[in-house]
């Protein structure tokens, strides 16, 4: 395995990432304390790589999604710091798009609407952010779905949506909460191979939280697995896998099935423990 | 589970008849015209002088309708009640909006809503006499007084139970203050205020009718009064049927412009 060299086991600051360039996120020694002092975050350091996608992993839990909710500006931390592109997050801003595990879609606005929303908060007029909003509906494959509601689409339409709303704001980081926990299976694997099409024509970094070690390998570029709450960061692992493959040879892939073995030894020990 | 597979079944069996016989109309009409069956039997017995039957109460309405008694004592009515519901309808909803957003409004106002809620109005609605006399700010008073607590209670409820990802998500994306109540909070909590104005539209009739029976008689309730007295029950009957025809009707309205108005998305259903 060529792989395996590459698990870094101390992901300090300034652990190499993807090509050595400024991490597009660098998130230091982070905690969190919820009032009633249930301590969910021990400590957290990691980079995420400008450009690429990263996954984070954990048992139930463990803080993935308190982390993310740090890092897009929605909570704030008890100690420690995120800083994107250098700057440290003090709120929610326009360089970061949060994509909901619950997809907090407007019942009473339509599909359209919906997606415009972020733009329209921006005070861009009707007429453009409407034309944008139609672009991404059709990226994200609703073409003809614009003047549905909610209520009238699946669970995985309903997860499209809430892409195109956050792609709709062009920002650069992509913050993806379980995007596909409330999705079923035959769905999730289209959608996560529509992701990934979707990403490569978007060059965007994405910081993406699951519980499942198939879709981190799977979607990844690096994974991030956290031990249980309070958590730290267990281990920083590049799957690598190349994608190029199509996804079905991927999937038999036995680089791709040992790395999904790996992580899985990993999370176990915390599960038992 | 054994319920649900049965209605299945019968669907797939008969689905024609089973969507007639639950056809809303049909069994509302049955309904309706059950109740009025038991009227009219209980009114031949007779259970007491001072009940008449069906037919002799509807032929008292239509020959109040025709001489346009009705029409004169509605009239009257209306003043009072349309008043007092619109100033409610603006000033509670703006109540209960703003003790939705704010926790000092909340901690200030809603317990005064709570008690009046539960206080015997019709108690109250004479002591409205020794401050606003027994004139038409008075009944407006009344209208308010039995309208208020539901639609500021509704609409307080509307908008402190705001779906907490929605608030999330328009946070995440940026937007201010006013632009979170204006497009997240109110539509998110529009179904509750609709449905305490339908509430408070209902209770106003309760309210206006109230005030002419206990402050003075005039319109509606003076005919009420005045049949009382003259021992025609037939009549009197006939203006409280007229009463729950207009305030069902006209909540049914206020139903229908709210959907056509508001909420494209229950029209998509």
């Amino acid at each position: 395995m060529t792989g395996r060299a590459s698990i870094t086991s101390d992901p300090g600051v300034g652990a190499p990432s993807g090509d050595g360039r400024e991490p597009a996120v660098r998130i230091v020694e982070l905690t969190k304390e919820f009032s009633g002092g249930v301590r969910a975050l021990g400590g957290l350091t990691f980079d995420v790589p400008r450009g690429e996608l990263t996954s984070i992993i954990g048992p139930s839990g463990c803080g993935k999604t308190t982390t993310l909710k740090i890092v897009g500006g929605l909570i704030d931390a008890t100690s420690g710091s995120v800083e994107v592109d250098g700057v440290p997050v003090t709120g929610p801003g326009p360089d970061r798009a949060f994509v909901f595990q619950d997809f907090a879609l407007m019942p009473w606005a339509t599909v359209l609407r919906n997606v415009a929303f972020g733009l329209e908060l921006r005070g861009v007029d009707r007429k453009e952010r409407e034309e944008t909003a139609r672009a991404y509906v059709d990226k994200v494959g609703l073409a003809g779905f614009e003047d549905s509601y909610p209520h009238q689409l699946s669970g995985g339409m309903r997860q499209r949506v809430g892409l195109a709303r956050a792609l709709a704001v062009d920002a650069d980081i992509l913050l993806m909460d379980e995007p596909f926990a409330s999705v079923d299976e035959q769905i999730r694997r289209q959608f996560q191979e529509d992701l990934l099409r979707l990403l490569s024509e978007e060059s965007k970094t994405v910081i993406f939280v699951t519980h499942s070690i198939e879709e981190a390998v799977y979607v990844s570029d690096q994974v991030v697995i956290l031990t249980r709450g309070p958590s730290s960061v267990s281990k920083v692992v590049r799957p690598g896998i190349d994608r190029g493959a199509g996804s079905d040879d991927i999937r038999r892939d036995p680089a791709y099935l040992d790395w999904v073995e790996q992580i899985w030894h990993e999370l176990r020990d915390y599960l038992e423990r | 589970m054994a319920a649900s597979a049965g209605i299945r079944v019968g669907r797939t069996a008969s689905r024609r008849a089973a969507a007639r016989l639950s056809s809303p109309w049909l069994l509302r009409g049955a309904s309706i015209l059950f109740v009025l069956g038991l009227w009219e039997w209980a009114g031949r017995i007779p259970v007491n002088v001072a009940f008449p039957s069906c037919t002799e109460t509807l032929a008292a309405l239509g020959e109040m309708l025709v001489d346009g008694t009705l029409a004169e004592a509605y009239a009257e009515t209306a003043g009072p009640l349309i008043v007092g519901v619109l100033l409610t309808a603006v000033g509670g909803v703006f109540a209960g909006v703003v003790m939705g957003l704010s926790p000092r409004a909340e901690w200030l106002g809603l317990p005064v809503f709570i008690v009046l809620q539960a206080s015997p109005s019709a108690a109250i609605i004479p002591l409205i006499t020794f401050v606003y006399g027994i004139g038409f700010t008075a009944k407006v008073f009344a209208v308010v007084l039995l309208s208020a607590p539901v639609i500021v209670l509704n609409s307080y409820r509307g908008i402190a139970n705001t779906p907490r990802s929605l608030v999330e998500m328009s946070n995440a994306f940026l937007a201010s203050r006013w632009q979170r109540i204006w497009k997240v909070v109110i539509p998110a909590g529009s179904g509750l205020i609709f449905a305490g104005l339908r509430l408070g539209l209902a209770q106003g009739f309760t309210g206006a009718v109230l005030a002419e029976l206990i402050i003075t008689p005039t319109g509606v309730g003076d005919l009420i009064t005045f049949y009382r007295s003259s021992a025609e029950y037939a009549q009197m009957f006939a203006v409280i049927l007229s009463i729950i025809l207009v305030a069902s009707i006209s909540v049914t309205l206020l139903q229908n412009l709210e959907r056509r108005l508001f909420r494209p998305e229950l029209r998509a259903l």
